[in-house]
């Protein structure tokens, strides 16, 4: 007996959608020019969100890595003995903050230098390996990026060290870049998005005014809300997934050429992009659902004042 | 049966369309609603399908308070009552079966149930030959057919009309009428606005007048009352 029931209900229920998923592409293909108008203020919205959003999240890797990259170099005395330096180290080891200490000797400081001249290189080789003028000196980095500047600042009180250096203004200045732009990128995204609900909402109620009889005319013969929101609840749906095509497809094809344009040429420097793999197809998901989420929500909200009561 | 009790209704802008109307419309009754223009006749007849909600007062269509109704619950509550308009309400794009058919799916009835049942009411209204055409190559009156054959597609206990004549001739006019009545005599109540004196008559049935939000006069086999 319940089967029979259960049967029957699910029976109309394959069959209610199949009958709202005809009407919803009818409607599409109906209305062609407000669909495509629709689907047009999708595809910018997206292709401007997809930009900014790849610029954002490449900005937040230089960021991090800058982060990841920032460390101290503590120059040490050359008086110090290697008791001194011995102690050195543990003292700074003891800063709270500290992470790791790595010490590098003189020597190889300045075959470091000497590498950094690049093709003057054998000039300077012969100057300084005679005497060399370097200090030896330990590179320290701390736990949390953030915490350089209060380290480098114990670290300068300690005794034997000549000097500490870590770039401070430079990397200020760039962290604050970056935040202003993640910022700005972020009210820009926010604002596309609201400007492209609007429009789409918009456009779908003109074609609703246009197809107001209709919904009357189900209200009339007793069809519930929910059953006449559907269909316009799918065509929101197909409105996003048609209008995230182009900004999908325009996103891979040129992600795929700028990360194989600029991809030797960033090699070993600590700038670095996102992998086109999987970065691109995470991008071109969340610029899908997207689409969809805008799509839906504009025409839902343009067909909700049609079925106040 | 239809009741309401002390009913008023008052518009945002002022106009008050109901002032304290009390009315029993039984079961298998079949009723004019007449009165001048803006006189409270749509309002009337709307407070009766839940298109409009009075101000003060109870309405009970079908054993159920629709005054008290959630707004979820309208939409079956409408299933039991069938409407009727001037100007037909029919979809352009979809044949006669078709517009038929609509008021069965949006219901989500099965379509073996769907195609028998528009058959049936399409031969009641002597339309069966013109089912595969669209509304557009029908006359005025075969519309108006169409939009009755609709609004008892699903066997409601109540139809009501607001003015399903006054588009139409003379002639086609007592075909409408004629519909009607035998929709009336399956038991159906059948509640009808109209302007139309030689209806009212020379069909004689109740007749509800309604002038400033009242009723003024209620006759069993009432006249229409009113120089046109």
């Amino acid at each position: 007996m319940f089967a029979t029931s259960n049967e029957v209900n699910t029976d109309m229920k394959f069959r209610t959608i199949g009958r709202h998923l005809k009407e919803s592409l009818k409607n599409i293909v109906r209305n062609g020019w407000m669909t495509f108008a629709s689907v047009s203020a999708v595809t910018v919205t997206l292709v401007l969100v997809g930009v900014f959003f790849i610029i954002l999240m490449n900005l937040n890797q230089v960021a991090t890595s800058i982060e990841e990259d920032v460390e101290i170099k503590v120059l040490i005395d050359t008086t110090a003995t290697d008791a001194d330096q011995e102690k050195l180290t543990q003292q700074i080891k003891d800063i709270s903050e500290v992470g790791s200490v790595t010490f590098s000797s003189k020597e190889k400081e300045l075959d470091a230098l000497i590498d950094s001249f690049g093709e003057d290189a054998d000039l300077f080789k012969q100057l300084y390996e005679e005497r060399n003028p370097l200090n030896a000196a330990f590179i320290v980095k701390t736990k949390d990026p953030l915490d350089t500047m209060k380290a480098a600042e114990k670290i300068e009180k300690l005794d034997f060290v000549y000097k500490v250096r870590y770039g401070q203004n430079d990397v200020e200045k760039l962290f604050d870049i970056i935040k202003v732009s993640r910022n700005v990128g972020i009210v820009l995204i926010i604002g596309l998005l609201f400007t492209a609900i609007f429009l789409i909402s918009n456009t779908i109620k003109i074609t609703i005014v246009a197809r107001r009889k209709e919904i009357e005319i189900m209200r009339l013969v007793g069809a519930t809300n929910s059953f006449i929101r559907w269909p316009f609840f799918l065509e929101g749906l197909w409105l996003g997934i048609l209008g995230s095509i182009i900004p999908i497809t325009a996103i891979i094809v040129l992600y795929k050429e700028i990360s194989t344009f600029l991809e030797p040429k960033l090699v070993g420097n600590f700038i670095q992009i996102l992998d086109f793999n999987p970065f691109a197809y995470q991008v071109s998901g969340i610029l899908l659902l997207i689409g969809c989420v805008i799509g839906v929500w504009g025409s839902l909200m343009s067909v909700h004042k049609f079925l106040k009561i | 049966m239809i009741v309401m009790k002390d009913v008023y209704k008052r518009y945002p802008n002022g106009v008050v369309a109901a002032n304290g109307i009390d009315v029993q419309i039984d079961q298998g009754e079949f009723v004019y609603v007449v009165g001048t223009s803006g006189a409270g006749k749509s309002t009337f007849i709307k407070m009766m399908y839940r298109e409009e909600k009075p101000t003060k007062g109870t309405i009970v269509v079908n054993g159920i308070d629709i005054t008290k109704i959630k707004n979820s619950k309208i939409a079956h509550f409408r299933r039991g009552i069938g409407v009727v308009f001037q100007d037909f309400k029919l979809l352009p794009k979809l044949t006669v079966y078709e517009n038929i058919a609509y008021a069965l799916e949006v219901i989500e009835e099965s379509p073996k149930l769907i195609k028998k049942r528009v058959m049936a009411v399409l031969d009641l209204v002597n339309l069966k030959h013109k089912a595969r055409m669209l509304p557009d190559e029908l006359s005025g009156g075969e519309q108006q057919r169409i939009s009755i054959a609709r609004s008892i597609v699903n066997s409601p206990r109540v139809v009501i009309a607001d003015e399903p004549t006054g588009n139409l001739d003379p002639e086609t006019t007592w075909d409408i009428m004629k519909i009607f009545e035998e929709i009336n005599s399956r038991g159906t109540t059948v509640i009808m606005a109209t302007h139309n004196k030689d209806i009212v008559n020379t069909r004689k049935h109740r007749v509800i007048a309604i002038e400033e939000g009242m009723i003024v006069r209620d006759e069993q086999r009432g006249e229409y009352g009113y120089e046109i």
